[in-house]
């Protein structure tokens, strides 16, 4: 299964900052069970918030990795705060702009901005989305061990790496 | 100026109330962290970097939770804190109350040692006098 909620990487700024942006689209099964319609409404189909914030958890745990040359394993930890102001209809583009609050041995705090960019108007300012800030910890070796965790790195493999791969990205 | 007793703990106060989501009267100096204010594991690594940025101290990892203690089978036996791990958590833990721990030596109970007292205690010792 793909789990990749972000569709480009625009910048990376080593150990400072990721933008990365998300096309909602109507051809997703998941804007289509959210909301489908019922006997009191029609379809509304609208990108879960869950999926914004796992999002901006890719856009910064890929800058997390890439500031170790993806030398530890990733873990998200702690959504420290989550605040939406408006939703994503398919059609429109989220922008999703992550950065470095703090980053040491044991893992790093990132503060994070969503907005909304739309193709029918591109010139128009972006519009907020939301704010996310999120931590992760660094999972070393031995504590990956204790929670019985593969062996190798599986939060950068294939994936994320190809992804920043076809963004036109060094690894 | 360095800051008084009240300015102090309510930046703590503050990075609590902001780190565990809980509410400025929940957040009193005999309030233990985890077991009342619910804090979790990750939630240490948070109130360490929201300390660093509220006070401009510099805080080393696992110097206000030293983990390591507590997974080296030289100060911990059969779950119970030895005579050496306890010398060691004391010398490497000033700010901590040790009398709860004395008598059970329970791993478990170690974490109950963090109250909001503690860490403002923590925090003067860190400041500049």
């Amino acid at each position: 299964m793909r789990w990749i909620w972000i569709d480009r990487i625009l910048t990376i700024d080593r150990g400072k900052r990721c933008v990365a942006i998300k096309n909602v689209s109507l051809a997703e099964d998941v804007v289509h069970d959210h909301f489908a319609a019922d006997e009191h409404r029609p379809a509304w189909p609208v990108f879960p918030q869950s999926l914004i914030v796992e999002g901006m958890a890719q856009t910064a745990g890929v800058l997390v990795g890439h500031a170790r040359d993806f030398a530890h394993l990733v873990v998200l930890a702690k959504i420290s705060r989550a605040h939406f102001h408006q939703i994503a209809r398919p059609g429109l583009c989220l922008r999703y702009t992550a950065v470095i609050d703090r980053l040491d041995d044991s893992g790093a705090a990132t503060k994070g901005t969503v907005e909304l960019i739309d193709p029918a108007d591109p010139a128009a300012a972006p519009s907020p989305v939301a704010e996310i800030d999120l931590m992760f910890s660094h999972l070393d070796q031995s504590r990956a061990a204790l929670l019985d965790l593969p062996k190798h790195n599986f939060i950068f493999t294939g994936q994320l790496l190809e992804l920043m791969r076809q963004s036109g990205l060094p690894a | 100026m360095p800051l008084t007793q009240e300015e102090v703990f309510g930046k703590v106060q503050s990075v609590l109330v902001d780190a565990l989501g809980v509410d400025d009267d929940e957040v009193t100096p005999e309030a233990k962290l985890v077991a009342d204010l619910g804090a979790e594991s990750i939630d240490f690594l948070d109130i360490v970097f929201r300390l660093e940025k509220a006070f401009t101290i510099k805080i080393d990892q696992n110097e206000l939770f030293p983990e390591s203690i507590l997974t080296d089978p030289r100060y911990v036996l059969d779950g119970k804190v030895t005579d050496d791990g306890m010398a060691e958590l004391k010398r490497r833990l000033p700010h901590l109350d040790f009398a709860p721990l004395e008598q059970s030596r329970q791993v478990a109970d170690f974490s109950n040692l963090f109250t909001v007292d503690a860490i403002v205690k923590f925090v003067n010792d860190k400041l500049p006098q």
